[in-house]
């Protein structure tokens, strides 16, 4: 069993995704993919991959489906999950070996491939489902908010980012310290009522997702008024306009 | 004992060389044009991101185009030339060097062009090099060239064309910026994919405008929308007549703009049954003329000083009666047939949801003025302080474009715009330089004389204004193999790729030699009925030879279609070789300024394997081809395409790249060759882009500072202003030549169908009058793009794949109730044509009469690089074998295509069927499943460790401070305030 470090890291590295404008098109899950499949957690092992039964370790996978609320009314919902990096992470202090630990600098949950032991506690702990065995590896993996990324000199500073973020078309996905009340993720979390996912599990997860917005509508009147009953109507209405080119 | 680890924090590397060099090109997973960072690593590829300095995808790409690792690696990629050795279809083929491929092909087509050019037929499926391929097809000397476009999308770009001189997608887009209001009709998650996505984003963040989205399936861009209207198939052009309607009524409509930018007071000429009703009434100089209210005198309808009324019949000097468009349009579209209530019915849309839908275009479009306090001149050189929009958007697609209707529903859509005052205004569709053009642009199809050893000079495909303008032989037949510019489909302005195989299979209206196909998956899903598609194919002659005699089949990859040719030449991937994107083609440019790209070779191919481009220039050097050798019969482009891109000119000054043009590239648009322009393009980028001033941003048919510029960059002939066209005068045309007017008419078997379906209105008929009203088939089967996959490529890919192996029939669950079916359940889907076996999912967001499922899923055993048991190839169905190419014959006719009886688009949106659930005993797997391809070589990896050979190298250097990024920054922060001025 792991311990949490002993004084939590003041910065609390995380996401926001915002599901008022996630569109399913699953461009966080293959640029994720795509990054991930070198650096840090290398390589993201995938199984029969022209075969009967694709798969494969992915860090961040995208969820479509259909909520009907008790009124009949359905919404479709894309739901894209990766680990939250939770404050009191399960799957950490579950750990036998220590492989599975979360960062003091920066709260990034992460798993120490040279020590960790396959033995999946942590997958089994995780309420998310967010953990990704590898068993080409034998090793546990999962998202690093590409920690071989953002803190990167070799990099542009534009390409400091977690891939999901600066892929992602419609900008759903923020990334930045929730730690910080006064950070832009944390303002946008609190001007947009942000949550949790599944807070009754109590692993106060770092991430947040913010609700779809209201509806927007027009204030227009249910229908026109109707000014012309017919075709003789609207010629008389047109017929002393004059307009210029 | 201590069973509690202590905490070991690894030592984590932060900062790692990960790449030896990042180069820049432009993306080719779909059809958007991304550009990209390619970051390579020992020669390999290690990551690919979106450039954040691209106009396209500012930096964003979605997972089709990450994904382009897992493509660029496909087990499915073609090694070596191949020629057959068994028989068609087989997949037995020899493996040969380039040279013998290229002298190959070069005697069977010397051979042709010394004969008869014609009877090559080269057509291109996703070509991105249209502007090249259609000129070497000129220059060859065949008419038969086109791509794709006829299959995919020429009812949305034709309609466009004729009426507003532009259209959606690249020749325009939606003012994310400004607009109030956008409406998409039947727009998939696809064209163009990221930079809707862009504006979705950005638009909901903002919260300023509302989003409707009117498509019979709610997935991807309609979950997020504000309201979902599931319109039934084929009905979106009643609803938007019905819109019309009910604006008419309350007397919403923008009179100054019809005034000034449309020919909505042309006058009309009405004296039917003579050959001059229904068009325009023209001066002497050839001017449309209106009436002047103020001076109450009929004067040229193009004077700047007119003052013209909009309705009033009047009679001419010489008695003429004449009556203004508008008029025209009132009176059809005042009639009660389209009142909501009357189109409720058959739309599936509640009348008080399109008398609501029509009271928030009028509440938004004059009520929400969009003010921008930028000075401009107008064509007349009027000065303007303002530039004062109606903000009202209208995006549509391929819902629109792939029934036997969508030109006129499409026409119709732009007839809303016009007639709110709603086109390339602040806040509304906006046009794409170097669009808007002439509607339509002067450019009549070639290819009226063929002759041996001839080249054909000028665009093979146009737009016909006249019947004269057709591509016929004087007793009517077409002249093209595809029968596009004939009677049949007279403004087939992409070309008939859809006719190609048949018409080549009846030797209608003639025999060719040789079919020479370029990435069009014509085995499979390019083609309407796959089971016919490959009879043709494969039939032979009685003396035992192929009724195609030879076929010449490109592509990058083992698709379906590989197995049916006779000479393979693999092509490369898209990150090994140079490419352009260009103005001449189909432009990626933004409405506020004109971009074209390149692509480099980012990575050197590691296979036998040529750029189809080079190959072309090859070909036409062998072949002796005009513009491609000198008077010695030497290359005119020795160094093969990236050549051309910079040394061709297809008129003076003007070539394939319109950025750093002159000696020392100092111009754009017009200048002469830049022996330096691909390394400017790629210092750059590999993009060029050049803003509008914020003068020339809006009103473009009517600006007079854009129109100059327009004219100064060769875009334009002339700077004169580009009026749009309520009222499309070559319809008519065409119509009085069904009736009887003029030397060119229509045989007498088409004339009933050219004066229906030919009005210079938009009008709405139900598709099945063309296709089928058998109510045998009551459920409309359509087909929707995932995001992430693009057409058949993405089941190569590894990573997509894995998203999503195989499809399902969507079906509402009240559908599924009716046919005692529940998730999980295989049903026989069963057309007028063909059944296949499917597996079904329930859902409540799809118009009850409707079933879809995902596009280009399912795959034939064998092909693309798969396991023979893959479940693309097991479990995953097309409904292309539901599809009929032609149509059962009536009313006299034998041949009926499926298709658009105005541009021959391919009516595949118009599938009807019905359902049968499968018995216990039948199993549940794909029927019909075909004869498995040989593939080349059952795909032996089992694991695959994507990137575990490319080792990031560590860095000793201290990393910089995490940085924060927030998607959409307009969220949070403060809104940015439009400038509204309310007035009623």
């Amino acid at each position: 069993m792991t311990d949490l470090p002993q004084t939590p890291s003041a910065v609390k590295l995380g996401l926001v995704i915002d599901l008022d404008i996630c569109v399913g098109c699953h461009a966080c899950a293959v640029s994720c993919k795509e990054w991930n499949s070198g650096g840090y957690s290398a390589p993201l092992t995938d199984f029969d991959p022209y075969g009967t039964h694709p798969s494969g370790v992915w860090f961040n996978r995208v969820h479509s489906f259909e909520v009907v609320d008790p009124k009949g009314t359905a919404k479709t919902v894309h739901f894209p999950k990766s680990c939250l990096h939770c404050e009191d992470a399960p799957c950490v202090t579950v750990c036998p070996t220590g492989a599975s630990y979360k960062r003091e600098e920066d709260g990034i949950v992460l798993v120490n491939a040279d020590t960790c032991i396959g033995c999946k506690l942590c997958s089994w702990a995780c309420p998310y489902g967010a953990r990704e065995y590898d068993e080409d590896a034998g090793v546990m993996k999962k998202c690093t908010l590409c920690i071989d990324k953002i803190y990167n000199a070799a990099l542009e500073p534009t390409s400091r980012v977690p891939a999901c973020v600066s892929s992602c078309p419609t900008g759903a996905r923020s990334f930045g310290d929730l730690g910080n009340p006064e950070s832009g993720v944390s303002r946008l979390v609190a001007s947009r009522q942000g949550f949790d996912l599944m807070p009754e599990q109590k692993c106060r997860p770092v991430n947040k997702y913010l609700p779809p917005r209201p509806r927007q509508t027009v204030g227009a009147s249910v229908a026109l008024n109707k000014e012309i009953s017919d075709q003789a109507g609207f010629l008389a209405r047109w017929v002393d306009r004059i307009f210029s080119r | 004992m201590k069973f509690w680890s202590s905490r070991s924090q690894e030592q984590v590397s932060l900062s790692s060389q990960v790449a030896d060099k990042v180069k820049t090109t432009t993306c080719y997973m779909c059809a958007c044009r991304c550009g990209i960072q390619v970051y390579v690593k020992e020669g390999k590829l290690r990551y690919i991101e979106g450039n954040p300095h691209h106009p396209v995808n500012k930096g964003v790409l979605c997972a089709k185009g990450s994904a382009g690792i897992m493509q660029h690696y496909s087990p499915a990629r073609l090694q070596k030339p191949l020629l057959r050795i068994g028989e068609r279809g087989e997949g037995r083929f020899r493996e040969i060097g380039w040279d013998e491929a290229l002298s190959l092909a070069t005697t069977w087509l010397a051979d042709i062009r010394a004969r008869d050019p014609s009877k090559l037929a080269f057509f291109t499926g996703r070509d991105q090099s249209q502007s090249f391929t259609g000129w070497w097809a000129g220059r060859f000397g065949t008419p038969n060239f086109a791509a794709h476009g006829g299959f995919c999308s020429v009812n949305i770009a034709a309609a466009g064309m004729y009426t507003i001189g532009g259209s959606f997608w690249e020749f325009g887009e939606v003012d994310w910026e400004h607009t109030r209001y956008l409406m998409m009709f039947g727009v998939a998650e696809d064209h163009d994919s990221n930079p809707i996505k862009i504006g979705l984003g950005s638009l909901r963040s903002k919260a300023q405008a509302k989003i409707v989205a009117i498509n019979p399936v709610r997935t991807g861009y309609a979950a997020i929308a504000d309201e979902w209207i599931g319109i039934r198939p084929g009905t979106d052009g009643l609803l938007i007549l019905s819109l019309i309607h009910e604006l008419l009524r309350a007397d919403k409509i923008d009179g100054e703009f019809l005034a000034r930018y449309t020919n909505a007071s042309w006058l009309v000429i009405d004296a039917p049954g003579t050959a001059r009703h229904g068009l325009f009434a023209r001066d002497n100089k050839g001017n449309p003329l209106c009436f002047d209210g103020r001076y109450k005198k009929i004067v040229s309808a193009l004077s700047p000083e007119a003052n013209p009324l909009l309705v009033g019949a009047r009679d001419l000097d010489d008695g003429t009666k004449v009556v203004p468009v508008f008029e025209l349009i009132a009176h059809r579209y005042l009639d009660p047939i389209y009142a909501p209530e009357q189109v409720a019915m058959q739309t599936g849309v509640p009348a008080a949801t399109i008398k609501r839908l029509a009271a928030e275009l009028a509440e938004v479009a004059f009520s929400k003025r969009v003010v921008l306090n930028v000075p401009w001149t107008d064509w007349a050189g009027r000065r303007h302080q303002q530039m004062i929009g109606r903000p009202i958007s209208i995006h549509a697609m391929r819902g629109i474009s792939a029934h036997a209707n969508g030109f006129d529903t499409c026409r119709g859509i732009h007839v809303l715009q016009m007639l709110l005052g709603a086109i390339d205004t602040p806040g509304s569709f906006r046009f794409k330089p170097p669009y808007p053009k002439a509607a339509p642009p002067g450019l009549k199809p070639v290819g009226q004389t063929v002759a041996s050893q001839t080249a054909i000079d000028g665009a093979l495909l146009g737009y016909p204004t006249d019947p004269a303008d057709l591509l016929i032989e004087d007793n009517g037949t077409a002249k093209r193999i595809d029968k596009a510019y004939s009677w049949e489909f007279p403004l087939a302005a992409h070309g008939l790729l859809h006719m190609l195989l048949h018409n080549a299979w009846a030797g209608d209206p003639y025999p060719i030699e040789c079919l020479f196909l370029y990435m069009a998956n014509m085995g499979w899903n390019s083609a309407m009925n796959i089971g016919n598609s490959i009879k043709y194919l494969t039939d032979k002659n009685s003396d035992g030879s192929y009724r195609i005699p030879k076929i010449i089949y490109v592509d990058a990859y083992n698709s379906e279609t590989v197995a049916y040719a006779d000479l393979v030449l693999p092509d490369t991937t898209y990150l090994e070789r140079w490419d352009c994107i260009s103005l001449l083609d189909r432009p990626i440019s933004c409405a506020d300024g004109p971009a074209d790209a390149i692509r480099q070779p980012v990575v050197t191919p590691d296979r036998d394997v040529r750029p189809f481009q080079d190959v072309l220039l090859d070909l036409g050097v062998r072949l002796k081809l005009p513009d491609m050798v000198d008077e010695k019969d030497q290359p005119l482009y020795p160094g093969g395409y990236a050549d051309y891109m910079v040394n061709h000119q297809r008129s003076p000054g003007i070539g394939p790249l319109a950025g750093w043009r002159g000696k020392e590239g100092q111009s754009v648009g017009i200048g002469a060759p830049n022996p330096q322009q691909l390394n400017r393009y790629v210092e750059n980028g590999c993009h060029w882009y050049q803003p509008l001033t914020p003068a020339q941003r809006y009103f473009k048919m009517g600006n007079a500072d854009y129109l100059t510029y327009a004219k100064q960059m060769g875009w334009l002939a002339k700077s004169e202003p580009l009026i749009l066209q309520l009222y499309v005068e070559p319809m008519q045309k065409f119509r009085l030549a069904a009736e009887g007017h003029g030397t060119v008419q229509p045989p007498d078997l088409l004339r009933g169908q050219v004066r229906k379906y030919f009005d210079p209105l938009p009008q709405w008929y139900p598709p099945g009058e063309i296709t089928s009203e058998d109510k045998a088939y009551p459920l409309h089967a359509i087909t929707q793009r995932p995001m992430h996959m693009y057409h058949s490529w993405g089941s190569q890919n590894a990573w997509l794949r894995q998203i999503t192996d195989r499809n399902y029939l969507f079906i509402h669950v009240d559908c599924a109730k009716a046919h005692n079916l529940s998730e999980g359940d295989w049903v026989w889907v069963i057309s007028p044509h063909g059944r296949i076996k499917a597996p079904i999912k329930t859902m409540h967001g799809v118009n009850p009469d409707t079933v879809w499922t995902w596009n280009a899923i399912g795959k034939r055993k064998g092909a693309w690089g798969l396991s023979l048991t893959a479940p693309e190839a097991n479990q995953g169905f097309v409904l292309n074998h539901l599809i009929a190419d032609l149509l059962p014959p009536r009313e006299h006719k034998t041949k009926i295509a499926n298709a658009d009886p105005i541009t021959g688009q391919a009516a595949w949106y118009d599938l009807k069927v019905r359902l049968e659930k499968c018995l216990p005993c039948e199993t549940k797997e794909g029927a019909p499943i075909l004869a498995p391809l040989q593939s080349n070589g059952t795909p032996s990896e089992k694991i695959l460790r994507q990137g575990a050979n490319i080792k990031d190298t560590p860095i000793n250097i201290s990393p910089p401070p995490f940085k924060e990024w927030i998607g959409n920054s307009d969220s949070y922060l403060e809104q940015k305030i439009l400038q509204e001025d309310r007035h009623d």
